[in-house]
This record gives structure tokens, sequence and C-alpha cells, in this order.
């Protein structure tokens, strides 16, 4: 930081283009929805940047993608996403299909292989085949399909406690039952909720605000949605895959 | 393959001082099927013709989506407009990329325009064969715009270009002074009757030769239109109840003079 | 063993291969080369410098205050410096960091806002629009390793719709209805937020101004890089106004009573 000495003592400083603004993010995936939630805290260091930085991104009416990292990069990345997604629309008056979207992020990430964007991505949302489905990404576009996926600065707090309650890790089922391999959307919900109050008690870069997006196959009913405060719909049509938020606040601690 | 001593190149002026391979470029537009636009206070719309080379084939597309506040509708050459609407795609995409707002519909217009006009100008160039309505909505409201293959570019209030496009003209000067307070469903109607003038004897409008470009708040036939009203193509089923709207010409050949046939100017002699 | 003769070392002259003696892959260029091409210079870090910028949100529009001082090192270099800069008709930049490239930006915005004027379409630029664009800047070069080395608030107003956000060398971005850049992240940004959050929709333009004067002093107090010289912002629906230098009263009388301060016997 002192930039006087230099004479004295010859010193190579390189500029770092890089920095982490904390936050976390999670994906989960029912039989036929998918819950996609971020945090909106917006740090660095121990500053606080802002209490409502938006990690969490619809992408098409099936899509959504959460961004967690160097703040910069996601927002870059999430806006070339979606001019990749409208040359698409322009070209096959369609939406891309989420499988295929989870490819053209591994191609965009892995382009940079030399210079990644520093940024976890969730790709969330509901395949061709109306099946619920989470993918995750590495910064340079390893990925594979999950069932949930946490990551970000709680990823650590928070993929245990996933492995715990939807894998049923270190779970006994009771004599001649079995773990169901799919929950339903209330208690995704109360899990995702759990998980992110649960974080921010425990991590200094996790609070403020959640946005929770759940994205439910064609002919879902709304399954408990219709009686949520602060939904919103997202969604441009009606009659297909349906998109909605929920916003929730978190301790600003 | 000359038709006169002056056209074989487009640079070069006729001593009466004109530059015939535009011309002939403006003849090309003409050649398209016709494509009709109208304005409101609160909408842009765009009615077209879609031809078909037989019973067999499908129809040939006219209208594009631009960005989610423009499209357009053409009449001419469809691969130069494929090439024309995809700079109109990056010129919108590049605005949201660098000012995260949607391109002015004017400026967009005026970009294409002067792409055009360098045509008209540089050695070893052609002119674009493919004239455009657009339409589109901005801070300032709906709009229409002409473009053609000249380099030129106008904004209307109603206008149509395309074969027999002179007999859609006929009818919205007729009409235009009523279009600004219409409704969405009339102003289809008004779309209709103009674009039903440029049909061939015998020939109607039906679903499938039918295209509507709409820019402006949900009509009351429509459903799932975005809230900001953004550009949507109708075709198929979806246009049958604007179609049933319209009112039948009095007697078979309507009032609406039939043009002559292009004959063109002494020198310009087109082929039919 | 390596076969090449030419790595095996020579006398001198390494620059000129006259037996060929390397495979070509490992030639040493004799092409041309442009005189200057290891003269480029990036900005590694910041020479003049300014301190911090605040903004808050009020009722009828935004207030940016930054003081006049822009540093060389320690050394209060010059002390009439202009860090708040009105762009278009809705907008107002306030940076702190490097002058010289708050200059070329300045002139970046100037250019761009001739260009929007020229086109003369009842088309206009505001404050979000101003703002993706030094977004889009400020990425691009921190991507090209050759960063403009600031951190940027931009406030404006435009359609009755208040706009206030950061951004940085680096391109990150951020809003908020209370912002400090430099030392006020750390010492104003706590006692913006207690005096504004929840506020921002009720505060007048008094009550606004009389926080950041508070804040300003308080910069003034514990930032050795700061100036009791400062300016204040004001973008409303009425269009954007920069004030005249102001000077911050303080007082140090309480220094006489700190030990190694003032005149002291023992």
């Amino acid at each position: 930081m002192n930039p006087m000495n230099t004479a004295s003592h010859p010193q190579q400083r390189q500029f770092n283009p890089y920095t982490e603004n904390g936050g976390t993010i999670l994906a989960i995936a029912g039989l036929d929805f998918s819950v996609i939630a971020g945090d909106t805290r917006q740090s660095e260091g121990y500053n606080i940047q802002t209490r409502y930085a938006p990690k969490v991104f619809r992408l098409t009416d099936r899509a959504v993608l959460a961004v967690n990292g160097f703040a910069a990069d996601g927002n870059m990345f999430v806006k070339k996403v979606k001019q990749r997604l409208e040359w698409y629309r322009h070209a096959h008056a369609k939406d891309m299909p989420l499988h295929a979207i989870a490819r053209l992020i591994q191609t965009m990430l892995y382009a940079r292989r030399f210079f990644p964007y520093y940024v976890y991505n969730i790709l969330g949302g509901i395949e061709d085949d109306g099946s619920g489905a989470v993918y995750s990404f590495d910064p340079v576009g390893s990925y594979e399909r999950e069932t949930c996926r946490a990551a970000g600065a709680a990823q650590s707090l928070v993929q245990p406690f996933l492995d715990n309650q939807i894998y049923f890790k270190n779970q006994q089922p009771a004599l001649g039952t079995s773990h169901p391999a799919h929950l339903p959307l209330p208690q995704v919900l109360r899990l995702v909720i759990d998980s992110f109050t649960g974080a921010t008690e425990r991590h200094i870069e996790v609070g403020d605000g959640l946005e929770m997006f759940v994205v439910l196959a064609k002919g879902h009913d709304l399954a408990g949605l219709e009686g949520i405060a602060g939904l919103q719909e997202m969604s441009t049509k009606s009659d297909g895959e349906r998109i909605f938020v929920i916003r929730r606040e978190l301790k600003k601690d | 393959m000359f038709r006169n001593t002056y056209d074989s190149d487009n640079t070069v002026f006729s001593p009466q001082g004109r530059l015939h391979q535009v011309e002939y470029a403006l003849e090309a537009v003409k050649q398209g099927s016709a494509a009709v636009g109208l304005r409101s206070k609160t909408h842009s719309i765009l009615l077209a013709l879609k031809r078909s080379t037989g019973e067999l084939a499908s129809y040939q597309q006219k209208m594009f989506r631009i960005d989610d506040h423009v499209g357009i509708a053409i009449a001419g050459l469809t691969s130069d407009a494929r090439v024309l609407s995809n700079f109109m795609r990056q010129q919108a995409m590049s605005e949201r990329m660098v000012f995260n707002r949607p391109v002015p519909v004017n400026r967009l217009v005026s970009a294409i325009a002067d792409k055009a006009q360098w045509n008209t100008q540089e050695y070893g160039r052609r002119p674009y064969g493919v004239g455009f309505l657009v339409i589109g909505q901005d801070q300032l409201g709906p709009h229409l715009y002409e473009f053609s293959p000249s380099g030129n570019s106008y904004e209307y209030y109603a206008m149509s270009i395309g074969a027999r496009s002179q007999s859609a003209k006929t009818y919205l000067e007729k009409h235009y002074e009523t279009f600004m307070d219409c409704n969405l469903e009339d102003l289809i109607r008004h779309g209709l009757h103009a674009l039903r003038e440029t049909l061939q004897q015998d020939k109607e409008l039906t679903i499938n030769n039918t295209s509507i470009g709409i820019v402006g708040p949900a009509g009351a036939h429509e459903t799932n239109v975005p809230s900001d009203g953004s550009f949507r193509i109708l075709e198929g089923e979806v246009i049958e109840p604007y179609l049933k709207t319209m009112i039948a010409k009095e007697g078979e050949t309507g009032t609406a003079a039939q043009p002559p046939p292009a004959t063109g100017d002494e020198d310009v002699q087109m082929a039919e | 063993m390596d076969h090449f003769p030419g790595n095996w070392g020579r006398l001198r002259n390494d620059d000129y291969d006259a037996y060929g003696t390397f495979p070509i892959p490992h030639r040493p260029s004799n092409a041309p080369k442009d005189t200057f091409s290891e003269g480029v210079q990036r900005t590694q870090q910041p020479i003049v410098t300014g301190t911090s910028v605040l903004a808050i949100k009020f009722k009828d529009g935004i207030l940016m205050a930054a003081d006049n001082l822009a540093s060389y090192g320690s050394l209060a270099r010059f002390k009439d410096v202009q860090r708040l800069r009105p762009v278009g008709d809705y907008t107002v930049i306030g940076a702190g960091g490097d002058m010289s490239d708050f200059q070329y930006i300045q002139s970046l915005l100037d250019d761009l806002v001739v260009e929007e004027f020229t086109s003369q379409d009842g088309h206009n630029l505001g404050p979000k629009e101003i703002h993706e664009y030094l977004s889009q800047v400020m990425y691009g070069r921190r991507t090209k390793i050759n960063p403009l080395w600031n951190s940027i608030l931009v406030g404006g107003l435009k359609d009755g719709q208040r706009f206030l956000a950061y951004v940085d060398l680096l391109g990150t971005t951020y809003s908020a209805d209370t912002l400090a850049t430099g030392y006020g992240a750390y010492i104003a940004q706590p006692l913006l937020r207690r005096a504004v959050e929840g506020r921002a929709d009720t505060l007048t333009e008094e009550e606004a101004a009389k926080i950041l004067e508070d804040c300003m002093r308080v910069l003034f107090y514990r930032d050795a890089r700061s100036l009791n010289k400062y300016q204040i912002a004001t973008i409303t629906a009425s269009g954007v106004s920069i004030s005249d230098s102001k000077a911050l009263e303080t007082s140090w009388e309480f220094a006489e009573g700190i030990r190694g301060y003032g005149a002291q016997t023992q």
C-alpha cells in the first residue's frame, strides 16, 4: 500500500482481476418441479456492498440460472448466456431445452479456461420429458446433473444438510419402508428456507434476503403455492411450464 | 441482359440523373407479396400476405421478430431480408449489452437505411432487393417505418409495400385519419381490408396465407401476451376471429381502383 | 542430450542466428519490432488519487458528495479538484481513485453524450444507461488487465425514477439507497445506513444534505487523505446542480486534552 518506497525495495505487483462477493446459492430438483434459490447479500471482505443484488435469474420459461462467486463475472456471464438464448430463439422460434442450455454453459465456461469466469453456476428447471432437473458447474465448465446442489460461501454448511435431508445419507429407513426418491414441493421449500436461515446464522457473508424460484412442469398444479405470501409469477405463458418467485427476509446482521 | 445504357453499374448516373440499378431494386420489392402496416395511439401492427409455390409447398415467411419491441414484414428477396434482419438483431442486442435498453426504433431503421445507401454508392456492390415495414415501440410510443433499398426510410401512420400495394395504399389513405383512436381489433380489421385490396381476383385472405404482427397491449382475442406488449406474430388458427370481423366488399370487383399493370417509366421495362 | 546446437549456448549475439542452427520454431525472430511494443504502460497503481464519494437517495432524487482533494501519495497535491461531474441532463457521476483515469472516463462520457445529442430524436441517456455503459467499459478494461483505477458512483433521476449505483475497477456493480466508496465505505456507510435506510422516500433535501455534511465531517476527522472542502450534487426532477465548494465547520478543541497532541509540559 505504500507506492513511495518502490525505489528502495523494487517489487512486482500485479493487478488482481478477481474478487469474491460472498453469498450462497442452492437448487433442488423434484419429480416434476425444481427450486433454485439464492440470498441477496453482496459483500467484499467485511463490507456489505448491498442488501439486494439478485444472484438467481430466469433464462426461459423452464430454466433458471443461479450464479455465485465474482459478481462482475457472474453478471456478465448471465448476460451472455441470455444473448445466446435469444439467438437460439431467433433461429429456431422456440426456447432452448434445459439439457442444451447446460451444455451451452459448459462450452461458454470452458472457452475461458485460461482466464476463467470466477463463478459457480447452478442451472435448474424442467427437462423436455417433464422431469425436474438441476445441473451444477465448476468455473471452467465441468458439469453434471444432480438432484440437489449448494454452492458459494456457505456450501460447506448447506451441502451436508441437503445430503442428509434429500439423499437421506446416514439415515436408516424404518423397518419395511424405504426413503422417498423425490420430496414434495412444500417440503423442499421448507428445506430451502431452513438451509438459508441456518447459513445466515453461521456465515457472515449470507443474509439480508432470500429469492426462491420455483419451476413447475407443464400441467402441474400449484401444489400449495397458492397460499404463499409474496408469490410472484415470472412466466410469460399460462399453459406451459410456469415460474414463480418467492421472496423472504433473512437476518441482516 | 441490359435494357439501358446506364444500368450495368449502380454507381453510374443516367443522363436523367437516375440510378437504374437502384430503381430495379425497388422493382424487386414490388415483386414480393404485399405487406401492410398501421399505427394507432397504442399499437403498431403489420399484416402480410404469404405466398406458397403450390399446393404441396409451405408458405413463405413474411415476418421476423427483431427484439421484444421490434418486428418487421418484408417484401422482396427473402435472402436479403435475412441478412438485414440479422444485422438488426445484432444492433438490438448490442444496445441491450452496452446500455441495457431496447434500441430506439428510429435508430435501428436509420442503421439499415445507411447500410442500404452505401450499396447505392460504392462500386462493385448491388442494392438490397427487399423492402421492410418496421414496427416497434419505445419511450416515444408505437412506431411504423418503411425501409427501402434506395436507402430511404420514413415514418408513417399507415403504409403498404409489395405487389399491388397501391390498392392497399388507396384504402389506407381513405381511412387513416380514424386509425389513431382505433382499438386493436378495429385496427386489424382496417389492416385486413387494406391487405385484401392487394389480392388477385378470386383469391381471399385465409388463416394460411395471412400473418399479423403486433406491438402493444393484448387485444380481446389474445392470450399469453407479456404485460409490456412485446412483438408477436399471429398465424394460423388464432387469426380466425380477426378474419371473421371483415366486412364483405360491395360487388365483386370492389370500389377501389385496380392499379394499372406496372408499366414503370419509359426507360425501365420490367418483365412480368 | 540436447541435439540442437543453438541451445548449447554461445558467446555473444544471441539475437541473430547466423548459422541457422535453431530448429525453425525456436529460431529468434528477426521480424521488425514495434519500437515501443515493450513500452506500453498499464495502470498498476493509482498515482494522483481522490478519496471517498458518498451518495444517498431522498424523497425527490439523489444527493452526492465528494471533497475537492486530489492526493499524490500522502501529499495533498491538488486542493481544488472537481470529483463530481454531470453527464447529460439527468445524471451525476462521482469518482474516487486515479484522477487521470477519471478524466479519461469523463471524456468518454462526454463523447457519448454529444453523440446522443446529435441524433436529435427525442431519446436521451439516463443514469441507468450511463451506469450500464460505464460498467461495460470498466469490466472490459479489467478483462484486458488494464483497469481504469476508480470506484465510481452514478446517481440520477429520469422519468420519475431515482437511480443510484456503484461501479469499480473490477467491473463490480451494485445499487442501494446509500452508497459510499473508499474509506467512506468503512466510516460513512454505517452512519448513512442508520440515517437513511427505510426513510429514502420521506427524507427532504435539507435533511439529506445535513446527513451528508455530517458524514463528510466525520470523514475529514478520520480520513488522512481528505479535505475540509467539498461539493454536493443534487439531482431532482428539475435537473442536475453541483454546488460551489463548501467549507466544513470543524472543532479541534478536544485535541487540547489529548496527551501528545497539544502543548504539554511533560
